[in-house]
């Protein structure tokens, strides 16, 4: 047997990364940050709200985190989904309430169009929506068109900020999965960061076809849906975590600068009532503590690009 | 044809065997490997295995990948300095034309480098012999052309391998491999030319297993290192023991599992009679004072038992 001589080529071995979307950085080699107040930590609380088609496994290259994959009709997974959007939720919302933190909703344009009373509280309790997609089903791969997924993403883009009000300045993409040209095409649509890039702790700029965008911590590694959903970890262990996470993070602020710790929690996983509490209790460690800056992704944003 | 047996070793139970006794009287060796990774955005696609687990660009797990080297490395070598260990690096070779200032601070530590392959998204599988000892000639070069540092051990790209992997190695001069999983000390390894020996890495106490597929938490993870190294202390009164630490940046270093490998690592070094060191010094101090023996047991054994064939 003999390989193509293409596996023995390396056109990208030079210095730095072997892409164009960023530069290549140590982040203990970075200024400090200094967050408002000179808080030491800032909070990122990501909660997205999905739909999970029951046709889904048709139309995707690969499952997203919680994607409906038994035999068709899968009526398990697709209502142990949906449970996250008429009663997880509304548990989330209230322990973040309690605790004074406003979390950043990372939602669906399909969620918009079917469930505006869900959109409509999410909103009183001042989160910031950030846009998820079409929905779950929708996943942005290299196997579409460009101007196909040119229109996915307008389209999401349009509904969410129609249905929501807002600006809509995030992105995370469903499973967080890109094509080479999704950084182009959010961007394009005025998107100014993105949550798909587990390279880093803090926020980074990223290069686009459309300018610059950056790049927001997304706590993927720290999610409900890998600690629990992937590893099995009982909710304990889950709160274990993130107290963990937290506690480094504080320590390491108080020398280098400050931190983010990003948390993403599914509804659907987390809100179930035998894990909320595990939630609550986590949350309630974190902000405990002096100097923790509890805030959406554009205000965690905005505080890096000022400095 | 496959192989049914690789036959790169002689079955040696760990009850029948030479004494192996390392520097001071140690009963154990300690070594700690960290994996410096570099993984390609979009490698070619080989007939084995694909390099991603999903579509690519798979930026999810390529940008999970480059944490390692923006962020946790950096965190893994402060908490190593802590407690006195210099490390072992797996090291996709490409990383030091990518990013020399990683390489830069192992050499300032003095960690030894040993070769991973070019990237760990491009596997020997399928390569044939003239390719393969290209390869193997390109990663030991760039090691030594970035760091002077003479190549010694070598850990397969991905952990893959060709038949003829070992003997290759050996012909270029590597001092030991990491691919082999069959034992807890050093052992002579049957190659076609020169001499190789086996140093036991793990694909037990490594924090890609552990967490990636045995979802162990960080605290489980820490408790796992403890007992590895309470059972290989305590056999190591009788003869010398290994213990390896592989561990990957972008795993162990994230700020909830830190803890659990620094605090492993201290309880371990915290004790006596234990030799932290490296894979090239565990190699050197074998071949020194070893390999002829165990060599030469092996080969009485293997006579024996062609006696014994005999009709």
């Amino acid at each position: 047997m003999t390989l193509p001589g293409e596996f023995l080529e390396y056109p990208h071995r030079k210095r730095g990364m072997d892409q164009t979307w960023y530069d290549w950085s140590s982040m203990f080699r970075r200024p400090p940050v200094r967050w408002p107040e000179g808080a030491r930590v800032a909070l990122w609380v990501v909660v997205p709200l999905q739909w999970f088609p029951l046709d889904m496994a048709a139309s995707v290259p690969f499952m997203p985190a919680g994607g409906v994959d038994e035999p068709y009709p899968d009526f398990r997974n697709y209502t142990h989904r949906d449970y996250g959007n008429r009663v997880g939720i509304f548990r989330v919302i209230k322990v973040l309430e309690r605790l004074g933190i406003r979390a950043t909703a990372a939602v669906n344009a399909a969620v918009c169009e079917r469930y505006p009373r869900l959109i409509e509280e999410v909103r009183a309790h001042g989160w910031e929506f950030i846009a998820h997609g079409l929905h779950m089903g929708r996943v942005h791969h290299a196997g579409l068109d460009k101007n196909d997924e040119a229109a996915m993403v307008s389209q999401t883009v349009a509904t969410i900020r129609r249905a929501t009000g807002q600006v809509v300045r995030g992105w995370l993409s469903p499973g967080c999965s890109e094509s080479l040209h999704t950084l182009d095409l959010v961007a394009a649509q005025g998107i100014e960061y993105v949550c798909d890039w587990v390279n880093d702790e803090m926020p980074y700029a990223m290069r686009t076809a459309a300018g610059t965008t950056y790049s927001m911590p997304y706590g993927y590694d720290m999610s409900d849906t890998t600690l629990i959903g992937q590893f099995h970890y009982t909710a304990d262990e889950f709160a274990e975590q993130v107290q963990d996470q937290f506690d480094l993070l504080y320590r390491e602020a108080a020398t280098q600068g400050g931190r983010v710790l990003s948390l993403t929690v599914h509804p659907w996983l987390i809100g179930q009532p035998h894990r909320i509490a595990a939630l609550e209790r986590a949350l309630v460690h974190v902000t405990a503590h002096a100097g923790v800056w509890a805030a959406t992704g554009s205000e965690i944003l905005a505080a890096f690009r000022s400095q | 044809m496959a192989l049914s047996d690789p036959d790169y070793y002689d079955y040696l139970p760990a009850i029948d065997r030479p004494k192996i006794t390392w520097p001071n009287g140690a009963r154990l060796a300690l070594w700690v490997v960290p994996n410096i990774e570099f993984y390609e955005l979009l490698p070619p696609v080989g007939p084995v295995r694909k390099p991603w687990p999903r579509v690519q660009p798979d930026i999810l797990a390529y940008s999970h990948a480059d944490y390692g080297n923006r962020v946790g490395v950096w965190r893994l070598m402060d908490a190593l300095d802590r407690c006195g260990v210099r490390a072992s690096v797996s090291l996709s070779v490409a990383l030091c034309e990518h990013h020399p200032e990683i390489i830069e601070a192992c050499v300032a530590r003095k960690w030894e480098l040993f070769s991973h392959g070019v990237y760990n998204t491009r596997y020997v599988y399928g390569m044939d012999e003239a390719q393969e000892r290209a390869m193997i000639r390109d990663c030991l070069d760039t090691v030594s052309r970035h760091t002077g540092q003479r190549v010694a051990g070598w850990l397969g790209p991905w952990l893959s391998n060709t038949e003829r992997s070992l003997d290759l190695l050996a012909e270029a001069g590597v001092q030991y491999t990491c691919d082999l999983f069959h034992d807890d000390q050093p052992l002579p390894v049957k190659v076609r030319s020169g001499r190789l020996i086996s140093i036991p890495y793990s694909i037990e106490v490594n924090d890609g297993p552990a967490y990636n597929r045995f979802f162990a938490t960080p605290r489980q993870f820490g408790d796992m290192l403890r007992a590895q190294f309470d059972q290989l202390y305590l056999e190591g009164a009788d003869s010398g023991q290994v213990m390896c630490i592989p561990v990957h940046t972008n795993l162990s270093a994230t700020p909830n599992r830190l803890g659990a490998l620094a605090g492993a690592l201290e309880y371990i070094t915290g004790h006596d009679k234990v030799w932290v060191t490296t894979g090239a010094e565990i190699a050197a101090w074998y071949y020194a004072n070893h390999y002829d023996e165990v060599a030469a047991f092996l080969l009485k054994q293997a006579a024996g038992r062609a006696q014994i064939a005999r009709p």
